[in-house]
């Protein structure tokens, strides 16, 4: 991860130009005001390039990619692989190393379903048994989460656990909204055969000490999950450098389409997988009385694949590399300082959350005295400010925080300064409409 | 906007008929699973069939203003009424909510209610006002009352199917808002 001091924040020149890329962003809503959009945490505005991308390939080169030995057939599969390409350059992975899914929650079921799937007769076979080891759960055995994360890296967890008898156990999180690292080596023990966490909290904005994960989970044998979500989108990756087992991000929330995640996971881990999803595509050999499958990743790629969507998240991650990811962590950071000044400057507003801008990203998540999140986000949404209310998928981090519900501001690399002051200058009507304060 | 009316606001700062009460007949527990909002609702019932009173309502609720206000007027508008009109008042209610502004409400019908008519314009709102009435329907049939009249009634998937009777999950009405949870 490069530091964000090494990136500066864009000028209002190079802001303005960014924003004509994101034709949404000049739109009215409410009744003429202008689109404040800060609810990017839940799914990114898309550039011009991507959608071009996407236009082009399904007006130029559109056909089912690995079929067929017509051209079309050719040029979509040139273009389905090269996207592949990309991708895994953009986080520093092998391109063999990067599975296409639905979205970033299949590809964390994936995971969670290879460990119960591998206790299939003849699952593992020809797989080294050290290694098929390491995918073998059951009772007595541990499942590692933490207590901040989003539904889609926690419920699979539980179903695995379900599934197999072995036990969930969770990293605690501290009233200031860190990670309770004083739980790693009683939660993390001989026992824990996989730690699943997030990279970047959607809800609090914490930027987990994943070193200090991982060194602890490889102590013991465990294999790591890194929900990177929030993080791929807005600070530079490179996988080698996390040093986790997995990967799982969403396309949607990075710029790209909706409709695709990445599963990025070490090789060797990788090929000694059993199938999630079964069909088309990912086998070797069928017959009627069983079948033999693909190496990864298309062994992980059942199906007709969403190539299009891959050509556009290819294209966003080329939109973001042409940006610099340290210039937009640099960005970002600047905007949520921003935020945290102003929400500090309101005592009847509570950031539930670290307050300060030490690693921590663009998702701010807050509380208003005496009135519910979903009535915050109702008037800011009249003042044009997009945001999001609700537990954000995230209803056990919620309840440890105290708290039903939140409203969350979250940020991109189009957003800016002037965008902050109109979601602060809409909050001060809340107490006003409410009677509050004041 | 005209969705805080001065009276919501009221209601939801000083929700009537709020707290538990005893005697009750049936009690239920709702959430909404997008937000995590919940209430308890219990109600008691005096006489049988059409003579059939809702003797009381009484609930404990965490929620925004509109969910708080909605239950603390649907308390007012049935206690004392007969079921047959606090039924009529829920349809009446649901039909304004449901209107994406068309319908205006009628005072006779739903009293206060009609205040909850700019909530249809803004559809993520609309199981706000519902959660109460939701967990009323639902109390209702739990304490042995015929609401076959209604769409709530069991036949029509609603949420008194036991499997999913604490959650607006299997509401028709809310349904279609829960993909993000």
């Amino acid at each position: 991860m490069s530091d964000v001091t090494v990136g500066v924040a864009f000028t209002a020149q190079e802001s303005a130009a960014i924003r004509g890329d994101f034709a949404i962003l000049s739109r009215t809503v409410r009744g003429g005001k202008p689109l404040v959009y800060l609810d990017s945490g839940a799914t990114s505005q898309k550039p011009r390039q991507m959608l071009d991308a996407e236009r082009a390939f399904y007006e130029q080169h559109n056909a089912a990619v690995h079929r067929g030995a017509h051209q079309l057939a050719e040029e979509a599969t040139d273009a389905f692989e090269g996207a592949r390409e990309t991708v895994a350059r953009f986080i520093g992975a092998q391109v063999r190393e990067v599975v296409f899914t639905k979205n970033a929650t299949e590809a964390l079921n994936l995971v969670a379903y290879s460990f119960s799937n591998a206790a299939g007769t003849g699952a593992m076979d020809g797989v080294d048994p050290a290694l098929a080891a390491r995918f073998a759960l059951g009772t007595g055995d541990e499942i590692v989460v933490t207590e901040m994360e989003h539904h889609s890296n926690l419920v699979p967890w539980q179903e695995l656990a379900r599934r197999t008898g072995a036990t969930l156990r969770w990293i605690g999180v501290t009233d200031d909204g860190r990670l309770n690292l004083a739980d790693l080596d009683t939660v993390i023990t001989d026992r824990t055969k996989v730690v699943a966490f997030t990279h970047a909290s959607n809800v609090l904005g914490t930027i987990n000490p994943v070193a200090a994960i991982v060194d602890r989970a490889r102590e013991v044998g465990a294999l790591t999950v890194l929900d990177a979500c929030q993080s791929v989108p807005h600070l530079a990756i490179d996988v080698a450098e996390l040093g986790v087992d997995f990967m799982a991000f969403s396309g949607h929330k990075m710029f790209g389409p909706l409709g695709i995640g990445v599963l990025w996971g070490r090789y060797d881990l990788l090929k000694a997988m059993p199938p999630f999803l079964t069909g088309g595509s990912m086998i070797e050999e069928v017959r009627m009385e069983g079948s033999t499958y693909a190496d990864p990743p298309q062994r992980f790629e059942a199906g007709v694949p969403m190539a299009a969507q891959a050509v556009g998240l290819a294209a966003a991650c080329d939109y973001l590399t042409d940006l610099g990811m340290a210039r937009v962590s640099a960005h970002e950071h600047v905007l949520t300082e921003a935020l945290l000044d102003g929400l500090a400057q309101r005592p009847w507003v509570r950031v539930i959350g670290p307050v300060d801008g030490k690693d921590r990203s663009g998702a701010v998540a807050f509380v208003v005295d005496g009135v519910h999140p979903h009535d915050v986000g109702q008037i800011l949404d009249d003042a044009g400010v997009a945001v999001r209310v609700g537990h954000h998928c995230a209803w056990p981090l919620h309840r440890r925080m105290g708290v039903t519900a939140t409203t969350r501001a979250s940020f991109a690399a189009y957003n800016t300064v002037d965008e902050v002051e109109a979601l602060l200058t809409a909050l001060d009507r809340v107490p006003v409409v409410f009677g509050t304060v004041i | 906007m005209d969705l805080y009316q001065e009276i919501i606001l009221e209601h939801a700062k000083r929700p009537l008929h709020a707290g538990l009460r005893e005697p009750f007949d049936a009690q239920v527990h709702h959430i909404n699973p997008t937000c995590g909002d919940e209430v308890t609702l219990r109600v008691q019932i005096s006489g049988e069939g059409r003579s059939a009173v809702v003797a009381d309502v009484s609930y404990d609720a965490t929620g925004c203003s509109i969910s708080t206000a909605a239950t603390s007027v649907l308390a007012d508008e049935v206690i004392g009424h007969s079921v047959k009109d606090a039924l009529a008042s829920f349809t009446a209610m649901r039909k304004m909510l449901t209107s994406k502004g068309a319908d205006p409400g009628d005072e006779e019908e739903i009293g206060d209610g009609v205040a909850f008519a700019g909530v249809s314009k803004y559809p993520a709102r609309v199981k706000c006002a519902l959660l109460g009435w939701m967990a009323f329907t639902d109390a209702l049939t739990k304490a042995g009352v015929d609401i076959s009249a209604t769409s709530a009634s069991p036949s029509a998937p609603s949420a008194s199917e036991p499997a999913s009777s604490n959650t607006l999950t299997s509401s028709p009405i809310t349904s279609k808002i829960m993909e993000d949870s």
